[in-house]
């Protein structure tokens, strides 16, 4: 036994509202940099829908992640180590950018520049990258809230192995969002398919993380990561990706996205798992079995033995009652109501989601009945095979069970807290009915609905006596140290690095201020108000001052 | 005059080469990469972009062949002139005519194609000057001096590659390099000059060839450097403050 400890997130689903918050409180924080315009370390998604990039999730087509050949060993599906090498010159399944979107900014210019005439002035969008007059066609979350769907939804990679037809009319459509951001897996194929070694797992927490100096530029992970969570900076020519907020993770706050979201769903803390069985689970031969073979993995923090030989891996005490206490080993392993999102592609991920049941109480809501009565609920799980298919292809390699349980707990949850809340006494056959006792329904019911920020939040910090060299504390040296701005002679960004922080102000000043189309030329007199945070005012936003007449 | 053009010139470049690619590693590794355009651009990068590299990796086989291998040792193991010459000639050509084709596609490509000739930057276009009079020459060579013989028979395994090969022995002999013909000479002058500029351009990526990838583990793990959480070493207690 191996005992490795992983930070990991879980989203419920059922609270997601779809606002957005966190990729925008991401993308402030993370990728809002030149080069960076089109990358999403968090996205939302509509489902159904084509997601981003678009259809993503088509592996026939994309070859990301790993499958398991004839002898049955685990290999990558877009080919194994000499192919990778054979093909570096030019990738194959490189997503174009037109898979993402060509990202764009308008030429506000044309408009506070215009003179007094009869039409409105327009300002017409620009494309970021070739700096032309574009038209935007497509962007990271252009199917929103199933916009155009009928035109486009049907491509939806999981909408086409469902047999039935859906019709999106919209009596009969079902829709709910899907947040994402790296796995962080257990068995990361992005990092198998580098061909520099610069992507690894951190033994302390698991999080995936590139190594910016050591990454050459070579793009075989954004084309090996089934869930297109690297993405190519196309500035720097180096791969970026969703970081888990480490520099906070490693202090005890949330990442960024978990902190801002106002529907409060998502769940971060720690679980123990097995390194040794992690391969030996990614290649298990049928893909339904891959959901359970993840969880054998996981190990009980509770289990004396997993105790000690947690120790003897050299984790802390406190990271081992942070383990005990972790919301997500709750989530996944007592409660069983949390699912891992394609578990087929066997990388063996760990954000896990919990399915939501509101495409179902929808319709029930619909037909007049009541939407909290266990029976009509029950029955409708039953029979709303199309929207229970469609989870199942999302988080259990098609395999309806496990979702058709997890579906069963939540409804028998709203059931139970229903008699609760309007005073009646509570029927003890509800919980019985989906195999739980009353207090763990009443436990898991407080852990979904009302958890408070440390219940949701079990991050234990990286030990003091380090804590004053991490990246957020950063007590080791003033700004001032750092040298002004980049040089620029070897391509964007070349030079001696600065740290996260520093860099992010130092670029936003940047940004704001020579925000030219394509390249860097001309940066006199454009501003990007969108970074602007209201502090200051950034050269070229208001004329230099005398020069009034 | 020789001997500033096939002595102290090359030295020169060849410090440059050597230090600068020092120098580069140590201060600028976040700038030590492809900077691929591929994001951009596909259509044309498929074709091009392997004939180019693999052409190329042909053309550099068969330098290192013809310049470090002393004639006296293929004829030691009983490999005739001809034999060598219509070996060299023939692989010469292949990896030479793919090596063209896929540059005059890239560089096609490279002008054309909005965004990527937007992120191009000076230096690139310095160095693929360089790099396209340095292909050309060496195919005049090749297809001129050995297999059209406008200037007469030249074998260079009994001059350039005898200077070259004095060269890195630090014995340099320039006359051999004086009597080569004028294609040679200035095949290997525009050579030495972009060795000079190689590691200040994006050819640095030619020594991160990823051959380790073939032997070490799929998954890489590695330990928070407590030394360096940072980006900065921690002080030493001693260091005085601010």
């Amino acid at each position: 036994m191996k005992v490795m400890a992983q930070m990991a997130m879980v989203m419920n689903l059922d609270k997601c509202i779809g606002c957005h918050t966190c990729s925008v409180t991401c993308k402030q924080a993370w990728t809002n940099r030149s080069g960076t315009e089109y990358i999403w370390f968090n996205n939302v998604e509509t489902r159904p829908g084509l997601g981003y990039p678009r259809t993503y999730e088509d592996q026939e087509k994309w070859k990301g992640g790993w499958e398991v050949n004839k002898r049955g060993r685990l290999k990558l599906k877009g080919g194994g180590r000499l192919k990778n090498l054979a093909t570096i010159f030019s990738n194959p399944k490189l997503p174009s950018i037109g898979e993402y979107y060509e990202p764009w900014t308008y030429d506000y210019s044309t408009l506070t520049d215009a003179p007094a005439q009869e039409h409105t002035p327009v300002a017409r969008p620009k494309s970021l990258i070739s700096g032309k007059n574009m038209k935007i066609e497509w962007s990271a979350n252009w199917d929103d809230d199933l916009g155009g769907s009928t035109e486009t939804a049907h491509r939806d990679p999981m909408l086409a192995k469902i047999a039935e037809k859906v019709k999106f009319e919209f009596e009969q459509t079902f829709m709910f969002y899907l947040p994402r951001i790296c796995e962080h897996c257990l068995n990361p194929s992005c990092a198998a398919s580098c061909p520099s070694g610069a992507i690894y797992k951190r033994e302390e927490d698991g999080i995936v993380l590139v190594d910016q100096d050591k990454c050459r530029g070579w793009r075989k992970c954004v084309s090996g990561c089934p869930y297109k969570k690297i993405y190519f900076n196309h500035r720097t020519g180096k791969a970026e990706k969703c970081t888990f907020c480490f520099p906070r993770i490693e202090v005890g706050l949330p990442t960024v996205c978990a902190e801002t979201c106002v529907g409060r769903l998502r769940y971060i803390g720690l679980m123990l798992y097995d390194a040794d069985k992690v391969l030996e689970a990614a290649s298990t031969e049928d893909d339904h079995g891959l959901y359970e073979a993840q969880r054998d993995v996981f190990l009980d923090p509770f289990d004396p033995d997993v105790m000690r030989e947690a120790e003897k891996a050299g984790i802390a005490r406190d990271w081992i009652d942070a383990a005990q206490r972790s919301p997500i080993y709750a989530l996944i392993n007592t409660y069983k109501v949390a699912l891992p999102l394609h578990p087929e592609y066997r990388t063996m991920p760990m954000v896990w989601y919990i399915p939501p049941l509101s495409p179902v109480v929808d319709v029930v809501q619909e037909t007049g009945e009541d939407a909290e009565d266990k029976g009509n609920l029950f029955a409708a799980i039953d029979a709303l095979r199309i929207p229970v298919e469609y989870l199942a292809e999302l988080f259990t390699a098609g395999e309806v069970e496990p979702v058709d349980a997890v579906l069963k707990k939540l409804a028998a949850m709203r059931c139970y807290m229903r008699d609760i809340n309007m005073g009646r006494d509570p029927d003890a056959s509800i919980p019985a009915a989906v195999g739980m006792t009353e207090e763990e329904m009443y436990d898991m019911y407080r852990l979904l609905a009302i958890a408070k920020y440390e219940d949701r939040y079990v991050i234990p910090p990286t030990h003091a006596e380090q804590a004053h060299s991490l990246e957020e504390l950063s007590t080791e040296c003033s700004v001032s140290e750092y040298g002004g701005g980049q040089q620029d002679l070897f391509g964007e960004g070349s030079g001696v690095p600065t740290p996260i922080a520093v860099e992010n102000f130092q670029m936003l000043q940047d940004r704001q201020t020579s925000d030219s189309l394509a390249g860097p030329e001309n940066k006199e007199g454009r501003v990007n108000l969108l970074n602007w945070d209201g502090k200051g005012s950034p050269p070229g936003m208001f004329p230099p001052k005398g020069s009034d007449s | 005059m020789n001997d500033f053009l096939f002595v102290v010139f090359p030295y020169i470049c060849l410090t440059t080469f050597v230090v600068g690619h020092l120098w580069r590693y140590r201060y600028d590794k976040f700038g030590w990469t492809t900077r691929s355009s591929q994001l951009y651009e596909n259509r044309l990068l498929r074709i091009g972009s392997p004939l180019f590299h693999f052409g190329m990796l042909g053309v550099v086989g068969g330098h290192v062949f013809g310049l470090l291998i002393p004639q006296s040792w293929t004829d030691a193991v009983g490999i005739s002139e001809h034999a060598y010459h219509v070996a060299a000639v023939g692989g010469g050509l292949l990896a030479g005519i793919a090596t063209v084709v896929g540059l005059a596609i890239l560089v096609y490509r490279r002008r054309t194609v909005g965004p990527v000739f937007s992120a191009t930057t000076v230096m690139d276009k310095v160095m693929y000057a360089f790099l396209i009079v340095a292909i050309v020459l060496g195919m005049w060579n090749t297809v001129a001096g050995s297999i059209l013989t406008l200037g007469g028979e030249y074998n260079y395994r009994e001059g350039v590659s005898v200077w070259f090969r004095s060269f890195l022995a630090f014995q340099p002999d320039a006359s051999l390099m004086a009597d080569a013909p004028l294609g040679f000479q200035l095949h290997a002058l525009v050579a030495f000059g972009l060795f000079a500029l190689w590691p200040f351009t994006r050819l640095v990526h030619v020594f991160s060839a990823p051959l380790g990838y073939l032997t070490r583990p799929y998954i890489v793990y590695r330990k928070r450097d407590d030394t360096q959480l940072g980006s900065h070493r921690p002080r030493r207690g001693w260091d005085r403050v601010g």
